[in-house]
């Protein structure tokens, strides 16, 4: 099995601490901090979406459907409420476990494709419930006015103080889940991407396991919304369309599903295309998405967690000549 | 045949219909507690169905399975896992990404804690429970002769491994009984042998074992009572030695000539 060793992560954990200190004195990069604010927002959703499709095998196009529901229900109970942006958060959560439950628990009894379809399906009503319920979502306008978040008089109102706040929750979610992933429940989820039907017998319930990690997974994504929607102070439908779902698995698909690692590398370079490096292809730049996609598909089927194990293959059969 | 005191399995008058195709046809039998029972009869003849039907994997049409007294027909196969019967499968079905150790260690999933919070935040109990799950799985890896190989992924085990690994796997789940659904397919004579000699071992540990199979020399040499199935339905039920001669199974495998054994 594929141990995930603690001294990487540490090491990670210390670039990320000091890349603002080191970006603020690069002009060129001066304004990378904020584009890992996104990158540290998605990678909570691509974390999520990983463990569910790359480890447990399911597919899910309806996660940024959950993603928008966390920065809605934030958004709305904060701007029309005057609730507290911590407890909101905690509220989108929990409304998103509960959708996501609803959904869920029947459709993942279908199987491949069909539980694509049905997820895209979700997707798309919920952004049209965007779309259309103006009185509470503001409509195709989208609604602003959300306040920022702060802790104890703390106030996460500049680019660092939030890079700081995104990325502490990002790591922390991100051993969490590592964590899981080397437990009993993970080495369940990855037996039954392979046969069902001997998890059965093995006395693993198969529906519920799906069932929690959907729901796990979702609520992941609702939690990147509600810090989406404080970051940004202003959300609109636009955000959490069909093409944000399919970014989501361009980026884990390059990274290589089968490793939650390769869904952070993923992540990475799929928002630093999209937010900094794409912008001169301008209309084409899903062009250059579709193109990633197939080269990956093709040739990088585990993406760019699994070339190693590629790499190692292929020098093993040349030294044997 | 008089009923036995205590079966731990009762299969009561199953009828398995899939649309216009009856697959099983008033079957009823016991298995007494203990014993290696084998279900044979010719290629069709609803074996993997009625093992289907006993784990859960079909819901029967009509009749009942009880299991220790219970009814099971309508429970789902995890929950019958978890009541003390396991199996294993006719196309082997390892996790065969994930190691030997690995595969025996799903097996006792059910015995672990697994709430995904405990998981991750790795509390000590999470900790204890899965030094305790390596320990336990290693035994059976002992148990089964693949303890050498244990850190291997299952894939690249030979066939004769997988089927033992399968068997190993479902022992894992601390079971009353175990159904193996032609645990000697496609296995060559030194393996089938060492086969059988892992079923008598996990019989003596007080393990009922309830299998599916061709291999006839396999079949006469360990089982303790004979069921045989022909195009669903029961034909003949006894000794090896009772059916050997059994008329009817002499005529359903080989047109009333040759011996089976």
């Amino acid at each position: 099995m594929l141990r995930i060793r603690q001294t990487p992560i540490t090491v990670f954990a210390l670039l990320i601490g000091v890349f603002p200190l080191i970006a603020g004195r690069i002009a060129v990069i001066e304004n990378y901090p904020d584009v890992m604010i996104f990158v540290g927002i998605y990678c909570l959703i691509t974390i999520g979406l990983s463990l569910l499709m790359g480890y447990a095998g399911q597919i899910s196009l309806g996660h940024a459907a959950f993603y928008g529901l966390g920065a809605y229900v934030s958004s709305i109970l904060t701007t029309r409420y005057g609730i507290n942006a911590w407890l909101g958060m905690g509220a989108a959560m929990t409304v998103t476990a509960l959708v996501a439950f609803a959904v869920g628990a029947p459709s993942l009894k279908l199987k491949g494709h069909y539980l694509a379809m049905a997820t895209l399906a979700f997707g798309i009503i919920v952004y049209i419930i965007f779309n259309e319920e103006t009185a509470w979502t503001g409509g195709p306008d989208g609604m602003g006015g959300i306040p920022g978040l702060s802790l104890f008089g703390f106030e996460f109102d500049s680019v660092n103080r939030y890079y700081y706040l995104v990325w502490s929750i990002m790591l922390a979610v991100f051993c969490f889940t590592v964590n899981i992933i080397q437990s009993p429940a993970g080495r369940a989820l990855r037996a039954l991407h392979t046969s069902e039907a001997a998890c059965g017998a093995m006395g693993v319930d198969v529906a519920r396991l799906k069932v929690i990690v959907f729901v796990y997974s979702a609520v992941l994504a609702s939690l990147a919304g509600s810090l989406y929607a404080h970051y940004m102070n202003f959300v609109n439908p636009s955000s959490f369309d069909i093409n944000f779902a399919i970014k989501l698995l361009i980026m884990i698909a390059l990274g290589g599903m089968h490793d939650i690692r390769g869904a952070v590398i993923g992540t990475f370079l799929i928002s630093f295309l999209s937010l900094e490096w794409l912008h001169v292809f301008e209309d084409y730049e899903s062009i250059v998405y579709g193109a990633i996609l197939l080269v990956v598909t093709v040739f990088l089927p585990n993406g760019i967690a699994g070339l190693p194990t590629m790499a190692g293959r292929w020098l093993k059969h040349k030294s044997r000549g | 045949m008089q009923a036995p005191v205590d079966p731990i399995l009762h299969v009561k008058q199953i009828m398995m219909t899939f649309g216009g195709l009856t697959a099983l046809m008033d079957v009823g039998f016991n298995v007494p507690r203990g014993i290696i029972k084998a279900v044979i009869g010719p290629n069709g003849a609803g074996k993997t169905t009625l093992f289907n039907v006993i784990t859960g994997y079909h819901r029967p049409t009509e009749g009942s399975v009880h299991f220790e007294g219970r009814q099971i027909q309508h429970l789902k196969t995890h929950r019958i896992a978890r009541l003390g019967m396991s199996r294993t499968f006719q196309t082997v079905e390892l996790f065969g990404n994930m190691t030997v150790l690995e595969n025996v260690m799903v097996g006792r999933h059910h015995h672990l804690p697994g709430s995904l919070l405990s998981c991750g935040l790795k509390l000590p109990h999470v900790r204890r429970a899965e030094q305790h799950a390596r320990e336990h799985a290693m035994a059976i890896l002992e148990f089964i002769r693949l303890a050498d190989k244990a850190f291997e992924p299952a894939h690249s085990l030979g066939l004769g491994e997988q089927k033992v690994l399968e068997i190993g796997r479902a022992l894992a789940t601390d079971p009353k009984m175990v159904c193996l659904d032609e645990p000697a397919g496609g296995l060559n004579e030194t393996e089938s042998g060492q086969l059988s000699e892992l079923i008598c071992a996990v019989k003596d540990r007080g393990i009922t074992v309830l299998l599916v199979e061709h291999d006839m020399k396999v079949v006469m040499n360990i089982s303790d009572e004979i069921l045989v199935l022909n195009y669903g339905q029961k034909i003949a039920e006894g000794t090896p030695r009772q059916i050997q001669h059994h008329p009817k199974v002499v005529e359903a495998y080989l047109g009333g000539d040759a011996d089976v054994a």
